[in-house]
C-alpha cells in the first residue's frame, strides 16, 4: 500500500500538538438528542458516545436519520429553514447547541465531506486554500506549505503537484472527492464527517476513500454515513444502526456484524430489509 | 405519405412566418444601412470623430452623441449594478420567505413604469433635487472636472440617476435567476469549512460568476437604447464633458429630437447613420449578455442538487 | 477583537447593505407613484376624457383623441404581432432542434434588444417615406414590430409545455399536423399565450419614441389610420416639454393614466401566469 516514508509524513499531525485526549475516550458525546423539520420529528433521543480519533460508521435503511444526524453535530442543518435541535451534542465537554455557540468556529473543528464531490470553480490550489484564507491565511509560503501538506494526507498530492493551478473540475469523480477532503483537512479539524463518502465513486475509488480514512484516524475523530455495509466492517471501529430516527444498537463493529444484540440489527446486516 | 406531405406543408407555412421575423432584423438592418448613406458616402469614417454637429452648414460629427451615451450608460452601470446585485442578493439569500414574493414584483414593477413617466418625473422632481445639490457643492469640489460648470439641474448627472433606476429591475431580475440556480451544495462546501453567511454568499456569486457578468451587460443594452426619460433630462447639449453637471446628448436623444427636423436628406441621413450604430452596439451587447446567462444557465442546471438530507426526510 | 469576529461584522455589515439597497431601489419607486398619483390623480376630469386638446395657451381641454389614438394604435400593432409572432412560435416549438429554429429564436431575441427607437426609424423607411405621409399605420407598425419578440417567445414556451402527449394523441386519431395543434395545443395554452400577449401590449402602451417620426402626433380628433394619430404617451410629451402650467398637469394626468393601463395589464398578467402555474401543478 504505502512507503513507511509516507505514513511517517502522514502519522505527524499538519498542524497541531499531540492531542492531549488519549485515543479511544469519548470526543463526542450524544445526549438525548431529538430534531425535528418544523412539527415532524427525525430523530428521537439519541444517546451515543464517539470516541477520540475512532472511525465510527453509521448504518441503516434509507430516511433513517443517519444524514439528519452527523449534520448535526456540525450544525449543518442550521441553514435548512424550520430545522430545530434538542437536547445536548458536546464536543470536549462543551455543548454546540449552547445558546452563543461560536458556530462558525465549530465549523472549523469539525469538518466535512460530502455525498457528491462539490468542489469550488476554482484551481485545485485555490479550493484548499479557500479555507485557509477565509481563516486569514494570506502568507504565499505558509499557504503553499499547507496545500502540499493537505493534498499529501488526503492521498492526492502525487497526482496533482504538477498542475495545482489547474481547474478542480480536470480532475475524475474520486479525485475530486479526495480534494474535497483535502480541502476539509487543510482547515486543521479535530473531526471529520464524512456523509457517504465513496457512494458516487466506481469501486477503485472507493478502496482509494476507504484506505485513506484507515490512515486518517491515526490523527482525526472520524464518523461515516454509509449504506454500504462491508465497508462499514471493512473500515470502522465502532457502527451505530439508525431505524426510523432510533438508535437501535451501538457497539464495536466485529459486535454488531457477527453478534448483534436486537433481532432488527441482525435483520439489517444479513440483508434482511433495507 | 399523405401523413407527411401535410406535415411538410404546415412545417413550409410556419416556417414562412418564422422567417418573417429573420427578415425583420435583417430588414432593419439593411434599411438603416441604405438610408444612411448619403451620409456613409460623403463623411466615411470622419463622422464617428467629429466632433461638430452644425446642421445649417451640412457639417455632421457624431462623437458628442457617442461620448454621451456610453459616458450615460457607463454611469448608470457604476449606479445601478451594486444596488441590483444587492437586491438580487437580498431577496434570494436574506428576505424573510414571505417578502421575497412582493419584494420581487415592487422590482418587477419598476421596469413596468413607461419611460415617458420617468421623464416626466425626472424633470419635474428630480431635476430641481439635483439643481440643488448642484448649488450646494462645496467649492472645494467644483474644481474637479467631474463636477465642474454651471448648476442647472439638468444634465449627465441627472440622466445617469434615471438610467440607473431603469436598469436595475433588468439586472436584478436575472442576477436572481441565477443565485437561484446556483447549487446548494456549492454553499454548503463553503459553510462546512466555516465560512460566514456572506462568505458563502460570495462562494454563490463566484459559481454564477459569468451569468452575472450578463445580466450586468442586458442592463447596459437597456441603458444604451434608452431615449425619452434620458432626452428630457439630460440638456441636449452635444459637447462633450466629464462634469455630471454639464448638459450633453445621446445617440437616441439627437434622433428623437431632430428626426422630425431634418430637412433636407444629408441632414436624415446622417441621423440614420447614428442610429445604425445605435442598432449594431445594442446587438452586440446584448447578443454577449445571453451568451453569458445562457452558458451559466446551462452549467448549473445541469449540476442541480439537492441536501441529501431534505430528500431523505421528504421520502420517509 | 479576533480575526473571526471581524469576519462576522463584515458579514452583518454587508447583508445590511443588501436590504439597503432594496431600500434604494423601492425609494424612487414610492416617489415616482406617488408624484404619479397625486399630480396626476387630481388633474383628472371627465373633461381629461372627452375633450380635445385646445389650442396652445389656452387652458382646459382633454386628451380624448390621444386615448383613442393609444387604443388604435395598440390594435394596429396587435393585428401585425399577434398573427405573426403566435405562427412563429407555434414553428419554433413543433421543430425547436433545427438549425433554422436556432436562427430565428437568436433574431427574437435581436429584434428584443434593438432600441425602440431604431425600430421607429425602420417603420419611418418602411410606411413613412414611400407615401411621404405621417401615419397611424406607420405607428402600429413600429409598435408590432417590438410586441413581436415577446409573443414569439411566450408562445414558443408555452406551447412546449404542453405535454408531448397531447400531440401524439391527436395525431394517433388521424389528425393532420396542422389540425392537431390548432385544436389541441394551441388551446391548451391559450391561456398563457394571450398572457404573453397582454406582456407585450404592456410594454408597447408605454412606448413613445417610435412613435415620434411614425404616427406623430394629432390636435384632433381622427381615427383615419391613413393619417397622423395622437397618443397618450406622445401628447404627454409634449405638454411635458411645454412651457404651459395647464399643459403640464395635463401631462401627468396622462401619466397616470398611462401607468393605470401599464400597471393593470401587469397585475393581470401576474394573475394569469399564478393561476396557470396552479392549473398545471397535478
Amino acid at each position: 500500500m504505502m512507503t513507511t516514508i509516507e505514513m511517517e509524513r502522514i502519522a505527524t499531525p499538519v498542524n497541531r500538538e499531540p492531542a492531549e485526549s488519549g485515543k479511544g475516550t469519548s470526543k463526542i458525546s450524544v445526549q438525548n438528542f431529538d430534531f425535528y423539520y418544523g412539527p415532524a420529528k427525525v430523530l428521537h433521543s439519541i444517546n451515543l458516545e464517539i470516541p477520540d480519533r475512532r472511525v465510527t460508521a453509521l448504518i441503516g435503511p434509507s430516511g433513517c436519520g443517519k444524514s439528519t444526524f452527523i449534520r448535526s453535530i456540525n450544525r449543518m442543518n442550521d441553514i435548512i429553514p424550520n430545522a430545530r435541535a434538542k437536547g445536548t451534542i458536546t464536543i470536549d465537554g462543551r455543548d454546540i447547541y449552547a445558546a452563543g455557540t461560536d458556530v462558525v468556529a465549530l465549523r472549523r473543528r469539525v469538518g466535512m465531506v460530502f455525498q457528491k464531490s462539490n468542489p469550488f470553480p476554482k484551481s485545485i490550489y485555490d479550493n484548499i486554500a479557500y479555507g485557509l484564507r477565509i481563516g486569514g491565511m494570506h502568507n504565499k509560503r505558509e499557504l503553499n506549505a499547507l496545500v502540499e501538506k493537505s493534498l499529501i494526507r488526503a492521498a492526492l498530492w502525487d497526482e496533482v503537484k504538477d498542475r495545482l493551478h489547474e481547474g478542480a473540475f480536470t480532475l475524475s469523480g474520486g479525485q475530486q472527492q479526495r480534494l474535497c477532503i483535502a480541502r476539509a483537512l487543510a482547515v486543521d479539524p479535530e473531526i471529520l464527517l464524512m456523509d457517504e463518502p465513496a457512494s458516487a465513486l466506481d469501486p477503485i475509488a472507493t478502496t482509494k476513500i476507504e484506505e485513506l480514512i484507515w490512515d486518517l484516524k491515526v490523527n482525526y475523530t472520524i464518523v461515516i454515513v454509509t449504506h454500504n455495509m462491508q465497508q462499514a466492517a471493512r473500515v470502522s471501529d465502532r457502527t451505530a444502526f439508525f431505524m426510523l430516527g432510533r438508535l437501535v444498537e451501538y457497539a464495536d463493529t466485529k459486535t454488531i456484524f457477527m453478534n448483534p444484540k436486537e433481532k432488527m440489527t441482525e435483520d439489517y446486516v444479513t440483508g434482511r430489509f433495507g | 405519405m399523405h401523413r407527411s406531405a401535410d406535415d411538410r406543408l404546415f412545417r413550409m407555412t410556419t416556417g414562412i412566418f418564422a422567417a418573417l421575423v429573420l427578415l425583420l432584423v435583417v430588414g432593419i438592418g439593411f434599411e438603416l444601412w441604405r438610408q444612411s448613406l448619403l451620409s456613409i458616402e460623403k463623411f466615411g469614417f470622419k463622422f464617428w470623430t467629429g466632433r461638430v454637429w452644425d446642421p445649417v452648414s451640412g457639417e455632421f460629427g457624431a462623437l458628442p452623441f457617442i461620448w454621451g451615451t456610453l459616458y450615460s450608460s457607463l454611469l448608470a452601470l457604476l449606479l445601478s449594478t451594486p444596488i441590483a446585485l444587492g437586491i438580487a442578493i437580498y431577496i434570494s439569500e436574506l428576505s424573510p420567505r414571505m417578502l421575497r414574493q412582493p419584494l420581487s414584483y415592487m422590482t418587477e414593477l419598476l421596469a413596468a413604469i413607461p419611460s415617458i413617466v420617468y421623464g416626466l418625473w425626472g424633470v419635474f422632481i428630480l431635476t430641481p433635487i439635483v439643481r440643488k445639490l448642484e448649488l450646494l457643492t462645496p467649492a472645494a469640489l467644483r474644481k474637479f472636472p467631474l463636477f465642474s460648470g454651471p448648476p442647472l439641474g439638468v444634465g449627465m448627472g441627472t440622466a445617469a440617476i434615471i438610467l440607473s433606476i431603469m436598469v436595475v429591475p433588468f439586472t436584478s431580475s436575472v442576477a436572481r435567476e441565477i443565485l437561484k440556480n446556483v447549487p446548494i451544495a456549492q454553499r454548503e462546501a463553503a459553510y462546512a469549512l466555516g465560512a460566514t453567511r456572506w462568505e458563502a454568499i460570495k462562494v454563490a456569486m463566484g459559481y454564477g460568476k459569468t451569468g452575472i457578468i450578463g445580466a450586468v451587460m442586458l442592463g447596459l443594452g437597456r441603458a444604451l437604447g434608452e431615449t425619452i426619460a434620458v432626452t428630457m433630462v439630460i440638456g441636449n447639449n452635444p459637447q462633450i464633458s466629464l462634469s455630471l453637471f454639464a448638459p450633453q446628448y445621446t445617440m437616441a436623444a439627437v434622433i428623437a429630437n431632430e428626426f422630425t427636423e431634418a430637412a433636407d436628406e444629408l441632414y436624415l441621413h446622417a441621423l440614420i447613420e447614428i442610429g445604425l450604430l445605435l442598432f449594431i452596439i445594442t446587438i452586440i451587447v446584448n447578443a454577449l449578455s445571453r451568451l453569458f446567462i445562457w452558458s451559466t444557465k446551462r452549467r448549473l442546471v445541469n449540476i442541480i442538487s439537492i441536501p441529501p438530507v431534505v430528500e431523505e426526510e421528504k421520502a420517509a | 477583537m479576533s480575526y473571526s469576529g471581524r469576519r462576522k461584522i463584515v458579514s452583518a455589515i454587508a447583508e445590511a447593505l443588501c436590504a439597503v439597497a432594496v431600500i434604494l431601489a423601492l425609494l424612487p419607486l414610492a416617489m415616482i407613484l406617488f408624484y404619479v398619483i397625486k399630480q396626476g390623480f387630481t388633474s383628472l376630469n371627465w373633461a381629461f376624457f372627452t375633450h380635445m386638446p385646445k389650442p396652445v395657451g389656452e387652458p382646459g381641454g382633454g386628451m380624448a383623441n390621444a386615448i383613442v389614438g393609444t387604443l388604435i394604435l395598440i390594435g394596429l400593432a396587435a393585428t401585425m404581432a399577434v398573427p405573426v409572432g403566435c405562427i412563429c412560435g407555434i414553428h419554433l416549438a413543433e421543430y425547436p432542434d433545427s438549425r433554422f429554429a436556432s436562427v430565428v429564436r437568436f433574431a427574437a431575441d435581436v429584434l428584443n434588444g434593438v432600441p425602440s427607437i431604431v425600430v421607429g426609424i425602420f417603420a419611418f423607411g418602411l410606411v413613412v417615406l414611400p407615401v411621404k405621409r405621417f401615419s397611424a399605420i406607420a405607428g402600429g407598425v413600429a409598435l408590432g414590430m417590438l410586441m413581436i419578440p415577446v409573443v414569439v417567445r411566450t408562445t414558443e414556451e408555452l406551447l412546449r409545455l404542453v405535454p408531448t402527449g397531447l400531440r401524439e394523441a391527436a395525431l394517433a386519431l388521424g389528425a393532420t399536423r396542422a389540425r392537431a395543434v390548432f385544436t389541441v395545443i394551441v388551446p391548451a395554452a391559450l391561456p398563457g399565450i394571450l398572457t404573453g400577449i397582454l406582456v407585450a401590449t404592456a410594454r408597447i402602451a408605454g412606448e413613445t419614441a417610435p412613435l415620434l417620426f411614425t404616427a406623430l402626433n394629432n390636435s384632433y380628433w381622427s381615427t383615419n389610420i391613413t393619417q397622423p394619430i395622437a397618443s397618450l404617451t406622445v401628447q404627454v410629451y409634449t405638454y411635458a416639454n411645454s412651457p404651459y402650467d395647464d399643459w403640464h398637469r395635463q401631462a401627468w394626468a396622462g401619466a397616470f393614466l398611462l401607468v393605470m393601463i401599464t400597471l393593470t395589464l401587469s397585475i393581470i398578467a401576474r394573475l394569469a401566469v399564478r393561476g396557470l402555474e396552479r392549473m398545471n401543478r397535478p
